[in-house]
């Protein structure tokens, strides 16, 4: 970290949860800077929830510093928990309560007067687009309306960290893209975020700055463009040739020399990472294969996780 | 976070265990001071629960005192109560049952419907996520949930005063008594369901509480039963409530009074303790 930053407003060194003798989460290292979009990318088990749930003051490390916003979780808990936005996971909103009731009350649990959480929650359901359910039962909302009721209730006390545990997990495209315009606003308005997601559009989407996470340890940290760059090239050409015949040409595909920096065989079709994927296709071509079907784009995180790991981000 | 400096650090962070969590700081963790929007947001969801079964929480003990009161209480004639005084059958049981209403409606909401925040709707998980602590959980939980209780002993009393079985003035004491009572049973529910994971394991409340209705002196006195029967009878919570109730209402309070009320106030004290801190550890650890 240069001198010059400010001062972080979460900061973990050698951060370590453990549960009997299973290490979720290991001796992991970060920092984040106030107004910053940080994320936390990885697949399912890689102690993501866990972290988060650390920061937030509902789990107490193993080992390891924590600081947030200054305060050490273990001490300070309702102090941090005062100051922090959480969206978990699971949406837990409470079913027996009204879509307003649910922000009105959420408020008032912070100790904030009845006057100031309901003016808040009529904001917030404007924000949300959720003013024509503001009397309908939680339960009864949608998917993505519940995730947009939850991400509201995480704002009601006006967060200086706002936390979300894989906000568009199970929404379908649509109802993804209306939460990510929400949560860019926020970004734009400087709430600092602190996101989770398997999803590499989402951090793509979302995230200044990241950390890829797999099985509690960090892989590599950076934007998403710095680890595009620094661990994939600049396209990718897919190539099919029917899943048996895959581990066979991928050999001759790697023969086509400068322009396949790297083939990974993947069970359906080999990637093949090249700064030109139309000249490697050509080539490819040349060498008398004739994949059954063949795509070029650019690299992304997914690529570079794949490159970390050996393995793909979602199975 | 690849130089040099933070590299040391992170050896120091290492070996560091987080620190301890004593004193006041431990205290404020666990409160903040705001039980009361606990029970606020019970009262509202209750809103949409199905009356009928609240309502028809009231007549239970009515049609139980007209049974067996009034009508079985024509066969066994008056009762004898230990200091020599003869009361009508209907109220000697009356105040068993009137104890009996504030302990079902407290244990009631203070386990099923316990169990069904904690284990399902996640309600407890979500409020400590917030400012609130523990503490303020258990204890906003256990204040609503002893309404229920004192709401159908409050209209219980009001039936027995119409029935002439308020034997004393010393009667409306029992309307505090059974806020003590639902309290206590309310605030054991409460801590007892923290600890339950599955359906079967709350089957056992119910249980532990019929025989604990049939038996603890609640339609015939203590001293029919050998001694040793009536010591074990003596250490349940349900003997001290209807004893307690029973002095106040046909005005025969004598020193034991102070010892039941003692009774609920250890058992008050021990249920908070158990919730509270069950409650922090399933959901801030
Ligand atoms: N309370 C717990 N007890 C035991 N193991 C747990 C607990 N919570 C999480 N784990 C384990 O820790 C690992 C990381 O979990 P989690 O942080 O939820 O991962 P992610 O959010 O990245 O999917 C998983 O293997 C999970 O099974
Ligand atoms: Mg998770």
């Amino acid at each position: 970290m240069p001198q010059t930053s400010p001062e972080p407003v979460i900061r973990a060194r050698g951060l370590t949860k453990t549960y009997g003798a299973f290490t979720a989460v290991d001796a992991i290292d970060f920092d984040v800077a106030p107004g910053e979009s940080f994320g936390l990318l990885g697949p399912n088990g890689a102690g993501k929830s866990t972290t988060m749930r650390m920061i937030s003051a509902v789990s107490r490390r193993t080992a390891g510093e924590l600081s947030v916003l200054g305060l050490d979780p273990e001490t300070h808990g309702p102090e941090i928990r005062s100051q922090l936005g959480v969206v978990p996971q699971e949406d837990n909103l409470d079913t027996e309560l009204t879509a307003r009731d649910n922000l009105v009350l959420y408020g008032r649990y912070f100790g904030l007067s009845r006057a100031v959480c309901r003016e808040r929650a009529e904001e917030l359901l404007a924000f949300a687009q959720l003013q024509d359910k503001a009397g309908a039962k939680a339960d009864d909302l949608s998917g993505g309306m519940k995730r947009r009721l939850t991400i509201a209730r995480g704002l009601m006390n006006t967060p200086q960290i706002f936390m979300l545990d894989e906000p568009t997990t199970g929404l379908d495209p649509q109802a993804r893209h209306v939460l990510w315009d929400r949560l860019f606003r926020l970004k734009e308005q400087g709430t600092t975020l602190v996101i989770t997601t398997h999803y590499m559009d989402e951090a793509e989407q979302l995230c200044d700055r990241l950390i890829v996470v797999d099985k509690g340890s960090i892989m590599a940290e950076g934007s998403p463009a710095e680890l595009i760059r620094r661990y994939s090239s600049r396209e990718v050409l897919e190539v099919r040739f029917g899943s048996d015949r895959n581990a066979a040409a991928a050999e001759e595909v790697a023969a086509i020399g400068r322009l396949a920096e790297r083939v990974e065989v993947l069970p359906d079709r080999l990637l093949v990472y090249t700064p030109d994927g139309e000249g490697a296709l050509e080539r490819v071509v040349e060498r008398g294969l004739r994949p059954t079907t063949s795509l070029v784009r650019r690299s992304s995180l997914e690529d570079v996780f794949l490159r970390l790991t050996g393995r793909s981000l979602v199975d | 976070m690849s130089g040099g400096a933070d590299v040391t650090q992170v050896r120091v962070g290492e070996s560091a265990a987080p620190p301890s969590r004593t004193g006041w700081r431990a205290v404020r963790a666990l409160y903040s001071g705001n039980a009361r929007i606990v029970v606020i947001r019970g009262l509202l969801a209750t809103r949409t629960s199905n009356w009928v079964v609240v309502v028809s929480g009231f007549f239970e003990p009515v049609f139980f005192l007209l049974a067996m009161g009034v009508g079985l209480g024509t066969y066994i004639g008056d009762v004898e109560l230990p200091g020599g005084e003869q009361v009508s059958y209907a109220a000697f049981i009356a105040p068993a049952l009137l104890a009996v209403s504030a302990m079902n409606g407290a244990v009631y909401d203070s386990t099923w419907n316990v169990f069904f925040k904690l284990r399902f709707a996640k309600l407890y998980q979500t409020m400590l996520t917030t400012r609130l602590g523990p503490l303020d959980v258990a204890l906003g939980e256990i204040c609503y949930a002893l309404l229920r209780g004192v709401a159908y002993a409050a209209g219980f009393l009001v039936v027995m005063q119409l029935m002439g079985l308020n034997g004393s003035w010393t009667a409306l004491a029992a309307l505090p008594a059974v806020v003590l009572i639902a309290f206590a049973f309310a605030s054991v529910g409460m801590a007892v369901t923290s600890y339950m994971k599955t359906f079967q394991q709350m089957d056992w409340i119910n249980f532990v509480m019929l025989p604990m209705f049939l038996f603890s002196a609640t339609f015939y006195p203590i001293t029919v039963y050998p001694e040793a029967i009536q010591w074990l009878i003596k250490v349940l919570p349900l003997w001290h409530a209807v004893e307690l109730v029973r002095g106040l209402t046909l005005g025969v309070a004598d020193t034991m009074t102070l010892v039941h009320v003692g009774y609920f106030l250890v058992m008050i004290g021990l249920g908070l303790v158990f919730a509270t801190s069950r409650l922090r550890a399933l959901f801030q650890d």
